[in-house]
């Protein structure tokens, strides 16, 4: 159990506990490994595909390895209507991939988000689980730059 | 019919981090009364005769809720607020928890007092992971305090799922589990969260409560309509000069609101309530903004005339789709075929009866879906079938 969750603590009620520790997980690992998985549904007396379920169910959590900065622009109709599709482009300008896409050298994933409730404040985005507003192109180049 | 705060009455006035500020605005007072003077009865009773509705878009009686709950068998009990609004165009839970989360915290020791529950838990989207600091914050100098003897209050987050805003998948996530619908009944007040009596409450419902308590029923049923009693918080976004929130009477126009506070211009079409509210054409722009006529959450979301409707009502249903649990079939696959037919539409390759399948599917959907997401998914069609229907019929193929 130590190799992979180490430092993760892994008490009480089995089921409770899930969605928590796979969310220290994801910000500990940046995804959610198949072994580490397996392992947790070891120790909360679960069964793999339980423990996956969860995993899978929820969008801010990923089986699958995701680069250092998730960039995640929000693709909701308040959005739209402000321009969010020039700034998926000017993402995909400035990082070359398009949508559920990694940099080769994984720095960045690149997502698409529903609503996240900042709609006065359109167009919006999430990186790396911080919300930024009031989107322009020349803000995107800027706040890219700034990510190691 | 006029702007009122009742729910943002601290909003801008108080700091948030510092619980003197909120003392200073009859903070706690409201909690104190109730312990001190009334029974759980006598507040319940007061929440009744006040005819607070739930904010979250269900409308269902407040105090009617906590009555069943006080009286359901169960030595543990549960408060939930709901702060996880993932409906499309909502932020007021979010602009409240941001500038008044102390408020919140004295209804849910309310809420615990009068259904007799130790425990509360505070439901926060994942979105809103910057304000999970600003609530641990508020919790615990109202502990220190001393406001929080009988009742503690935990912050659960999620993890990106805009199903987990309906109550019942809201219990599986705080559960640890998939975030997937219940069959009810029965209902959370006598079976909710591990099978408990709880109740859940949206934000903004919570909001009303300590100012109810401290003013009495009375004053409170006196403003709205006869079916909705105070105010609502709406989020006013989309082609609008000033997007934000504002606070209404219930029973106000949206026309003060769309063009009146929030200065809107050639205006094509409002939707109101989200991914599952309705459309209303401008010509339906005096409606009045209340539970029996057009309300939800109170999410406003402008289009002006340059805007195309198939495009809105497409965009819409793909939300739907993405964000379904999947659990009962009119839901999953209800929604995916309307996004194949709209995306259709969409590019001018409509068929004749593309018409007659969404009307078909909506009743279908509307019938037979598990929760409220499967059930209003049809509304954006039905109404931008009955509204703009002249826009479906010029994208029907040519051959």
């Amino acid at each position: 159990m130590n190799k992979i969750c180490g430092g993760i603590p892994t008490q009480g009620k089995g089921q409770e506990k899930l969605l928590l520790l796979l969310k220290q997980a994801q910000s500990k690992f940046g995804y959610l490994p198949k072994e580490l998985m397996a392992e947790l549904a070891e120790s909360l007396c679960l069964s793999i595909s339980d423990v996956y379920g969860v995993a899978s169910f929820y969008s801010f959590l990923s089986t699958k390895p995701q680069g250092r900065n998730v960039i995640r622009i929000c693709k909701c109709l308040p959005c739209l209507l402000k321009n969010a599709q020039t700034i998926i482009e000017s993402v995909e300008k400035e990082i070359g991939i398009k949508p559920g896409e990694i940099t080769p050298d994984g720095r960045f994933s690149f997502e698409l988000t529903n609503c996240i409730g900042a709609c006065d404040e359109a167009p919006a985005m999430m990186l790396n689980g911080e919300v930024h507003v009031n989107l322009t192109p020349g803000k995107i180049s800027q706040i890219l730059k700034a990510c190691k | 019919m006029p702007e009122k705060q009742i729910v943002l009455r601290n909003c801008g006035v108080i700091d948030p981090k510092r619980i003197a500020t909120f003392l200073d605005r009859d903070g706690f007072k409201a909690l104190k009364k109730a312990l001190d003077e009334m029974t759980p009865e006598q507040i319940i009773g007061e929440i009744k005769v006040s005819g607070l509705r739930g904010r979250g878009g269900a409308g269902f009686p407040c105090g009617l809720k906590w009555d069943l709950a006080r009286k359901a068998q169960g030595d543990e009990k549960y408060v939930i607020c709901n702060a996880d609004e993932g409906e499309v165009g909502t932020f007021k839970d979010r602009y409240i928890l941001e500038r008044d989360p102390f408020t919140l915290v004295e209804a849910m020791a309310i809420a615990g007092y009068a259904i007799g529950a130790k425990r509360g838990y505070i439901y926060l989207r994942a979105e809103y992971h910057h304000l999970l600091d600003l609530l641990r914050n508020a919790i615990s100098q109202a502990r220190e305090r001393g406001f929080l003897g009988h009742f503690e209050i935990d912050i659960r987050e999620g993890a990106g799922s805009y199903i987990c805003g309906e109550e019942s998948a809201l219990m599986d996530s705080i559960e640890g589990k998939r975030g997937e619908v219940r069959f009810r009944p029965p209902f959370p007040p006598s079976k909710g969260l591990w099978g408990r009596p709880t109740i859940i409450n949206n934000v903004e419902t919570l909001m009303n409560i300590p100012q109810i308590i401290l003013n009495g029923a009375h004053w409170f049923s006196q403003l709205g309509t006869e079916l909705s009693k105070g105010t609502k918080v709406f989020s006013v976004s989309g082609d609008v000069k000033k997007s934000g929130v504002y606070e209404l009477v219930l029973g106000s126009r949206l026309r003060e609101l769309v063009e009146g506070l929030a200065l809107a211009e050639k205006v094509k079409m409002v939707q109101v309530g989200g991914a599952t509210g309705r459309i209303i054409p401008y010509e339906m722009i005096d409606s009045s903004l209340a539970f029996e006529n057009i309300l939800g959450a109170g999410a406003v979301i402008v289009f002006n005339e340059t805007r195309d409707v198939i495009d809105v009502v497409y965009r819409t249903m793909e939300f739907l789709a993405e964000e379904c649990c999947g659990k009962c079939a009119p839901g999953r696959e209800g929604t995916e075929v309307m996004v194949e037919i709209l995306e259709r539409f969409s590019r001018g390759q409509g068929v004749e009866s593309d018409i007659r399948v969404l009307e078909e599917l909506s009743n279908a959907m509307m019938l037979s879906s598990l929760c409220g997401l499967g059930q209003a998914a049809p509304n954006p069609v039905i109404d931008s079938l009955q509204y703009f229907r002249g826009a479906y019929e010029s994208r029907i193929r040519e051959n």
